[in-house]
């Protein structure tokens, strides 16, 4: 176990440290003591690296996340695991906005609640988060899958492309072109699947899935509304 | 305005082309999209004129004495500074818009003549980043095709709030180009009308912009220069706040700047333009202390090598060019004329890039038509270019007495009108009269 404490190191010299390792360090752990609420901490890994926060961290922590699997034990800022590609990024406080956003694969679980904008542009994420959401949840999402075990605050998957999302609470209002959709048998299994993976044992009839509704495709006169 | 026909008059307020437009609405329920950029009269780098050396300057020998073109990008945080050799760089224009032959032929043309070319929207091909010798890879709202390993490749990043075409506004790509290969790039499904965001997803505002810059250097070990591109509107503020918030360079993009797809309304509408932002972007640098340590590129409406002296002049360290490259690849040549009247256009006018059926093969997904364009020959076109423009600066720079392009200055140049000598603060030519400006007694 590697002990980095951001008191006395830089958050500079920490990531530059995590790029730098030589392939083949999977099994060694990583603890980051005293974040601070410091920004940028573990980002743009592309290591199969354990990383532990001990704490609070600001912007974009783990943001441009490969391979590395990454816990912070307190609450995150803004764009927490920001355009993930792969690995694992587990919040276990509360997240500010934009979490996961634009992220292309990879899963971000959030113990506690997420801000506004939660997996917005997400492209291929798998997002949990265990409480609610704020509004504008996968605005313009792209691809991924997105459980929310809370409520969702307004204009949830405003203008969505492909993500799926997942709700067991309230939806304040749903966003342009974005509708309920039938829970069908590969929407259960993979909804049931991803709760599990997580150990989360909820009851999956308990959850609504939105989606597009595909209107919005292509420009047409009469969603002139919608633009 | 009087037809050929006695008696009848056409109105200035509702001239043909308004009337056109009217009846286009009326017909279709949409706004008018089109590429190309700005097309109305603006004031512009040909309102003003260079002062040559005569007795109280002297020249210098035009084929005989050097007058230097290189310049060097990003030069404060980053540990790899760009070294350009001409100061004209290739705008950020995508695979997706263009076709891979154009970004190709663009890399080949750039790297020739040692200077930079630009990704864009979608992500970079593997072709421009193996035929660009310096690639710049913008990082934009969307997102489409954003990775750190193609963010680790490049050689600068450029952080893209907005642009001239359409400051405020996101981008958008039409279903026609939506290829299976674009859609995969940008995970979207194949042929839909895409539309992109106009404001990044993870940050707002210029505090926010300062974290995301130290983000981007800390994914890139603080290795290459960010720049930040803005639109040309409060280029002054804008500007403060991109250098403020860390950029290496800023890329200033007037109104006159190009686009692949644009609302119309958008194109002829919002921002200012290349000849008033440009001081305004100067004057914000100055009083920082940081021109020419924060290095400005300014582009929109870039056409020749009297364009590159006069921006240099202003205070730009470099220009960079969009349409104009397209025109050097083949973009608007005439031997395609039979199929731009199929097109209900012609050679000069066509600017549906958004359409994809570019009958130069520059701005289409269509692999028929994108074999059109041989992209070395292509390359080479635009090389030859940058050639002529380099040469023209020089030769203009020259005639100012200066050894390097660089060293061009305002106190080189005055306006042809009133406007231009405003904007670009140099004294209406034949007085010492710049309008705004307080007299020195």
């Amino acid at each position: 176990m590697n002990t980095v404490d951001l008191q006395k190191q830089s958050v500079r010299d920490l990531n530059h440290a995590l790029h730098q390792l030589p392939e083949g360090n999977e099994n060694v752990g990583w603890e980051i003591l005293n974040p601070g609420g410091k920004h940028n901490i573990a980002c743009g890994l592309d290591r199969e690296l354990n990383i532990r926060v001990d704490g609070h961290a600001g912007y974009y922590c783990a943001g441009m996340n490969k391979r590395a699997d990454v816990t912070v034990t307190g609450n995150v800022g803004v764009g927490v695991a920001e355009n993930m590609m792969s690995g694992s990024v587990f919040v276990q406080g509360n997240a500010g906005q934009s979490a996961g956003a634009t992220a292309r694969g990879g899963l971000l679980v959030i113990d506690g609640d997420a801000a506004a904008r939660c997996g917005i542009s997400m492209k291929g994420v798998d997002i949990v988060v265990k409480g609610s959401i704020g509004h504008m949840g996968a605005f313009m999402g792209q691809a991924g899958r997105m459980v929310v075990c809370g409520n969702a605050g307004e204009a949830l998957g405003d203008s969505l492309y492909e993500a799926r999302i997942y709700v067991k609470g309230s939806v304040a209002s749903l966003g342009a072109d974005c509708v309920k959709k039938e829970m069908r048998g590969q929407h259960v299994q993979e909804l049931q699947e991803l709760l599990y993976a997580n150990g989360l044992n909820e009851n999956v009839s308990e959850f609504t899935r939105y989606g597009s509704q595909r209107n919005l495709y292509h420009f047409q006169v009469d969603n002139a509304l919608a633009y | 305005m009087t037809s050929q026909n006695p008696g009848i008059r056409e109105s200035r307020l509702f001239n043909r082309d308004v009337i056109h437009e009217i009846q286009r609405a009326a017909e279709t329920g949409i706004y008018d999209i089109r590429g190309f950029g700005a097309k109305r009269q603006l004031p512009h780098f040909d309102d003003l004129l260079f002062l040559g050396a005569s007795v109280s300057r002297y020249p210098l020998e035009g084929y005989r004495e050097r007058c230097d073109t290189n310049v060097t990008l990003g030069t404060v945080n980053a540990e790899k500074p760009i070294e350009i050799d001409i100061p004209i760089t290739i705008a950020g224009m995508s695979f997706g818009a263009l076709s891979v032959n154009a970004k190709e032929a663009l890399g080949r043309g750039a790297s020739e003549v040692g200077t930079t070319t630009t990704t864009g929207d979608g992500g970079m091909t593997s072709e421009e980043r193996r035929y660009s010798t310096k690639l710049v890879y913008q990082y934009l709202p969307s997102r489409y095709g954003m990775n750190p390993d193609d963010l680790r490749k490049a050689d600068a990043i450029e952080v893209v709030i907005g642009q001239g075409a359409k400051p405020g506004g996101g981008g958008m790509l039409l279903g026609q180009k939506i290829t299976d290969r674009v859609a995969d790039m940008r995970t979207l499904p194949a042929g839909i009308d895409q539309r992109s965001a106009c404001r990044h997803p993870d940050w707002t505002g210029p505090d926010d912009l300062a974290i995301k810059i130290i983000e981007l250097r800390e994914v890139t070990d603080w290795r290459v220069p960010i720049f930040v591109k803005i639109g040309a509107t409060r280029t002054y503020y804008d500007t403060m706040l991109a250098v403020k918030a860390g950029a290496d360079v800023i890329i200033l993009d007037g109104m006159q700047g190009g686009t692949a797809a644009t609302q119309d309304v958008f194109i002829e509408h919002v921002g200012i333009p290349t000849l008033a932002a440009v001081p305004q972007a100067v004057d914000a640098l100055q009083e920082m202390d940081m021109h020419r340590k924060i290095q400005l590129v300014v582009s929109g409406g870039i056409r020749s090598g009297a364009d590159v002296a006069k921006c240099l002049a202003l205070g730009a360290d470099a220009v960079s060019i969009g349409t104009a490259a397209l025109i050097a690849l083949g973009c608007n040549h005439p031997r395609w004329q039979q199929d731009y009247e199929k097109l209900g256009t012609s050679a000069g006018f066509y600017d549906d890039y958004h359409e994809g059926k570019d009958p130069a093969g520059i701005s289409t997904q269509d692999e028929d038509l994108g074999s059109r364009l041989d992209p070395i020959a292509g390359g080479r076109r635009l090389a030859n270019y940058l050639r002529v423009l380099t040469l023209e600066a020089q030769t203009l720079a020259r005639a100012c007495g200066k050894s390097h392009v660089l060293n061009l200055e305002p106190e080189d140049m005055v306006a042809l009108t009133i406007e231009a000598a405003a904007m670009a603060r140099v004294p209406l030519a034949g007085t010492d009269w710049i309008p705004g400006k307080e007299k020195k007694l």
